[in-house]
């Protein structure tokens, strides 16, 4: 056995007990899970299963009720407010974290007001204060890497959809993320621009980079993600490495779920 | 002199009006910039109010727009104007002078335009924020920019570009409310082309030339508007 194997892997993101409701609605019921360094986590689930929502609450675009969120070692501190809702004790806390977790959205988000290099350098030098002359040279490789560098000075409407996708990628790859977040990333694409997009992802994957994926992708969840949660009605119904849940799941639903 | 020609008028030599119908365009131009300012910096207030504040402060910024939009614009500057003397008046004689002391007409136009156009702009902005999409603002948000990065870098230009055509309707309704301030005396543009038709019993002619003085002044401008306007909707696919 080598030296390796004894290392304990780095936590890379923990998720302790979410809880989440809107109105009466409770979508997350408790939701705990962990990301090692480099792992790539597939959430699955059915609309309405929260596992959007699981995503949101994880960079506080959701303010979770309760339960607890770390990032690397450090947990977001939270406060009950006067009225009894739960709301972040240091937003500059927040702000540090959310800069740390790169968020890729269903309908790309990109500035429209701002070219693909313009949105890939704003963080960075605005949020990071990192030199406008580094941020531009990484956007340049980065737009390279998801194979738009000729799209640098375009404005996002002229762009596809799969193009724009890969820039908002790109945007997020830009904050040397620690974790990178994508929610249904390919859900609001044509099926011919999907598969641009998957490679992309695909290569992130293989770098070693720690993702987590909500996604109705089956093939992607299958044989790229290196674990597999499948969420049903706000909790965590199966959860496991792909070639095992995917070959004889705990849950009855699952089996439903991936039989489609 | 009696009956000058139509070109005395507006010539600038011994005689003439033009310097002082220039001067008055100045005024008018400098009344209707400031009121505009103040309207702009008010409607900013009042649309962050409407949209993110609490209770009390939409409930506040519901009752300005209500009242300011409800009542006409030529008695908010009567109120300015006289409630302003009577409190200069009154601090004026707790300093032991005595004697009407009157309301600088200017700042009382500028005031007066500023809040009536003020309830404009706040009914301009909100509207225009409300068609920002949200992504763009969540994404914001995602990277960990902080409120006031994300107001100046996202917020604030995305609602401009909404805000623009809605801004021009009010900025132009602004310099013809500018000639309202005249009868606090501040002597702009058709308080000078009344002084010259009085003096010199030509009415039609003042008055026409102050026509089309208002209506370069509002060319020009618009001119300009339209240009910010492409400045702003830049990346904006038109179909």
């Amino acid at each position: 056995m080598n030296a390796q194997a004894h290392i304990t892997p780095q936590q890379a993101l923990t998720v302790r007990n979410l809880h989440k409701r809107f109105g009466n609605v409770e979508v997350l019921k408790g939701i705990s899970l962990t990301a090692n360094e480099g792992d790539v986590v597939s959430i699955l689930g059915s609309s309405g299963s929260g596992k959007s929502t699981l995503l949101r609450c994880i960079n506080l675009l959701e303010v979770p009720d309760s339960g607890e969120v770390t990032v690397g070692d450090e947990t977001i501190r939270m406060q009950q407010a006067r009225d009894g809702k739960s709301r972040p004790a240091d937003q500059a806390q927040v702000e540090r974290i959310r800069s740390r977790l790169g968020m890729v959205f269903q309908s790309f988000n990109l500035w429209s007001h701002k070219t693909i290099l313009e949105n890939i350098i704003e963080a960075p030098v605005h949020v990071q204060k990192r030199p406008r002359r580094e941020c531009i040279e990484e956007a340049e490789a980065l737009l390279a890497k998801v194979g738009i560098a000729e799209k640098r000075d375009h404005y996002p409407s002229h762009l596809s959809g799969g193009q724009q996708q890969r820039a908002a990628i790109a945007r997020a790859l830009a904050m040397r993320p620690k974790v990178m977040l994508f929610d249904e990333p390919t859900s609001a694409l044509d099926p011919e621009l999907v598969g641009e997009v998957l490679r992309v992802m695909r290569g992130l994957a293989e770098e070693g980079r720690t993702m987590l994926v909500v996604t109705h992708e089956m093939g992607f969840a299958r044989d790229v993600s290196s674990r597999v949660i499948f969420l049903h009605k706000g909790l965590v119904e199966e959860d496991g490495r792909p070639q095992d849940v995917f070959v004889n799941a705990k849950s009855e639903r699952f089996n439903q779920f991936i039989k489609g | 002199m009696n009956q000058p020609g139509f070109l005395d008028i507006i010539s600038f030599g011994p005689g003439g009006w033009g310097a002082a119908l220039l001067t008055g365009a100045m005024m008018t131009i400098l009344i209707a910039i400031s009121g505009f300012a103040i309207g702009s910096v008010i409607g900013t207030f009042g649309a962050w109010a409407k949209v993110s504040g609490g209770k009390t402060i939409r409930f506040i910024a519901d009752g300005y727009t209500t009242v300011l939009r409800g009542i006409p614009d030529l008695l908010v500057i009567y109120l300015f104007y006289f409630g302003g003397s009577a409190a200069v008046t009154a601090i004026g004689r707790f300093f032991g002078s005595d004697g009407f002391i009157g309301f600088p007409g200017f700042l009382a136009g500028a005031l007066a335009v500023g809040i009536t156009s003020g309830a404009q702009q706040t009914e301009v902005f909100r509207g225009a924020f409300k068609a920002v999409h949200r992504g763009e603002i969540e994404a914001a948000i995602a990277c960990g920019m902080s409120r006031g990065l994300r107001f100046r870098r996202i917020i604030a230009p995305l609602t401009v570009r909404h805000a623009l055509p809605g801004m021009g309707n009010v900025w132009q309704v602004v310099l013809k409310e500018s000639a309202l301030v005249s009868i606090t005396g501040v002597v702009e543009l058709l308080r000078q082309a009344q002084i010259g038709a009085g003096s010199t019993g030509m009415p039609f002619n003042f008055y026409v030339v102050a026509g089309a003085t208002y209506l370069a002044i509002s060319t020009l401008s618009g001119a300009l508007l339209q240009r910010s306007e492409r400045h702003f909707s830049r990346g904006v696919r038109r179909n």
